[in-house]
């Protein structure tokens, strides 16, 4: 089954991105701000869905990733931005981005190979320890700022880019699932022992969601530190790979559209919410909480559920 | 030499407290398969408990007297066990027959409810508080060594427990109803055993031992925050893991080796402060080469 239009969608939206960023300078700093951050949410949770949801492989890094393509990309423009002309400066940005994500998939190479020998619970964990590695290697880097950060990252990243890339992103992977070598994806997620007994190579399936996921958090990584200008290894730690987790489960695993909606709804949420700063965070959990209990399939999945493992 | 055998000593004392963190995680991994993610803050209600109730026991007991720090610990191990036993029918019972990742969410979502709950205001505040002074402590010279009394204490109470623990799972029919539920759940339940109070038991029986890690850690820390958990909870899961998760010993042996590795890491200048790092490495090598943990047995997964 291909999809049948998705380049067509892919180009729609690239361009719908390119005309809503052409008036973007009329918009309030405060909302732009935010729309790009749902940009950059939405790729990082489209991607770890590809991880996690369609390949069913539970992994709790993904923040590891996007600070190795976030700090790469932010080194390559802080040390070549002032050699070239502003002219060239989009071009520039695209190479760095591009740079960011292969290193990302790179490092998701190194740590997918062995680590997804194992299954459930200890990938969890393995995946968990190796985002830790990769923060506590970030904190004590004195070429990116150690501890106190990287500061003063070219803020290259605008409307056009956070979204026309999200764009990028959401047909990759969904032609990538769609295509008959991805049906393999979703093979390894139902079972796979049967997946294995039928000629697909689980691990070899595995690996390759692993390395396309952590490209694209390599690529948000890359718009996130040109967006906020600042990175600080603290801000790669456990609870940012959480946050990419809940947007995964709450707009149900393996679905796409919902896992966009959540990504929408939980960066805009704590905005909403920040007239009760205090209760925010409590909230936020009590939502986990109450998710779990109520709609574990995710909170945009009707009708019968894929797979029934998720 | 002085200086290997003093971070020996050290890494001893913290061991014991990763020990008795560890035992919780594997307890509740072993019947119910899955990670509970608020033992950590758990440990932080223990301190918490036992810094409340401090000042109110120095009144009845002659304040900084061992008698007082057990009565301390006692209770604040009670109030834990309590507490734990309540999270497990709040928010783990009503999934009992969920995936295990709905569990394991849930878990997470439980964690940061306690934590952001008590970083409130109104609760505790995120500010880092000072911890009353339990029992008087000096260092005594043993050896050419110096010996902090505390450590001893420590080591000492934590080796109670732990035999305590063994006694309890290996001799009495609650401990042997333990081990049959996580043998096997649904024939442990065809013998006549209450699965759901012996699943509350062992909640109550970690929770109660992370109470007392959580106060012996407050005892060495500058301080109790909200967030003081975390990184004893982390480090006693991963020596839960290292060890064998469901492996009573192997989560004792577990929080030793990562206690030893985190003193012996910190004293050399230059690695101190990939400490964390280092944990991590040790658990991914440590899974890789046997993913079952040092002590736990392979399990074949039947089709």
């Amino acid at each position: 089954m291909t999809t049948p239009g998705a380049k067509r969608w892919l180009l729609a939206a690239v361009i719908a991105a390119f005309a809503v960023s052409y008036f973007s300078v009329h918009f309030n700093r405060y909302y732009l701000g935010l729309v790009i951050d749902v940009g950059i949410n939405i790729i990082l949770a489209v991607s770890l869905n590809l991880i996690n949801g369609h390949t069913g492989q539970f992994s709790l890094g993904h923040a590891g990733f996007m600070a190795v393509g976030g700090y790469t990309a932010a080194k390559l423009t802080l040390e070549t931005s002032k050699l070239v002309s502003p002219a060239a400066a989009p071009a520039l940005f695209v190479a760095a981005l591009l740079a960011g994500g292969l290193m990302a998939a790179l490092v998701g190479l190194a740590v997918g190979v062995p680590s997804l020998r194992l299954r459930g619970d200890y990938l969890a964990i393995v995946t968990l320890g190796f985002g830790e590695i990769i923060r506590v290697v970030f904190q004590n880097m004195e070429s990116v700022g150690a501890a106190s950060g990287l500061k003063g990252i070219p803020g290259f990243t605008n409307l056009f880019w956070a979204w026309s890339l999200a764009a990028v992103t959401v047909y990759v992977v969904t032609t990538l699932v769609n295509s008959t070598y991805g049906r393999g994806f979703l093979a390894v997620h139902d079972d796979e022992v049967a997946a294995g007994a039928m000629g697909i190579n689980p691990t070899r399936y595995k690996v390759t969601a692993f390395v396309v996921g952590a490209f694209f958090a390599g690529v948000a990584g890359g718009l996130y530190a040109h967006h906020k200008s600042f990175l600080s290894p603290t801000g790669f730690d456990f609870m940012k790979s959480i946050d990419i987790v809940v947007m995964v489960i709450l707009g149900g695993m393996g679905r796409t559209a919902g896992v966009i909606l959540a990504a929408v709804l939980l960066t805009l949420l704590p905005e909403f919410l920040r007239g009760f700063a205090d209760y925010r965070m409590i909230i936020y959990s009590l939502l986990i909480i109450g998710l779990m209990m109520a709609r574990p399939q995710g909170l945009f999945t009707f009708g019968k559920v894929k797979g029934g493992k998720a | 030499m002085d200086w290997f055998l003093q971070q020996l000593i050290n890494g001893l004392a913290l061991g014991s407290i990763y020990a008795l963190v560890a035992i919780g995680y594997t307890m509740v991994y072993g019947i119910l398969r899955f990670i509970n993610f608020a033992h950590s803050d758990v440990l932080m209600l223990g301190a918490f408990a036992a810094y409340f109730l401090a000042p109110v026991i120095a009144k009845v007991l002659p304040p900084q007297s061992i008698g007082g720090a057990l009565v301390v610990m006692a209770l604040s191990a009670a109030i834990c066990a309590g507490l734990g036993m309540l999270i497990e029918f709040l928010a783990y019972r009503p999934l009992r027959d969920r995936p295990k990742l709905t569990v394991l969410i849930t878990a997470i979502g439980v964690s940061l409810f306690i934590e952001f709950t008590c970083q409130h205001d109104r609760v505790f505040g995120a500010k880092t508080k000072p911890f009353p002074t339990l029992l008087a402590q000096r260092d005594f010279m043993l050896g050419g060594l110096s010996v902090n009394s505390n450590d001893v204490v420590v080591v000492v109470v934590t080796a109670l427990l732990l035999a305590g623990l063994w006694f309890i799972v290996q001799h009495t029919r609650t401990g042997t109803a333990m081990r049959a539920v996580s043998f096997n759940e649904k024939a442990a339940a065809l013998m006549g055993i209450n699965n759901d109070r012996i699943i509350s038991f062992t909640f109550g029986l970690g929770s109660a031992l992370a109470a007392i890690a959580g106060i012996f850690y407050a005892m060495r820390a500058p301080g109790i925050e909200p967030l003081m958990g975390m990184k004893p909870g982390l480090y006693a899961f991963v020596a839960a893991v290292v060890g064998g998760i469901g492996n009573l010993p192997g989560a004792a042996l577990g929080g030793l080796l990562l206690g030893l590795l985190e003193t012996f890491a910190g004293g050399i200048p230059g690695v101190s402060t990939y400490r964390d790092g280092i944990a991590f490495a040790m658990l991914i090598l440590i899974l890789l080469f046997k993913p079952a943990g040092l002590l736990g047995q392979a399990q074949v997964e039947k089709v």
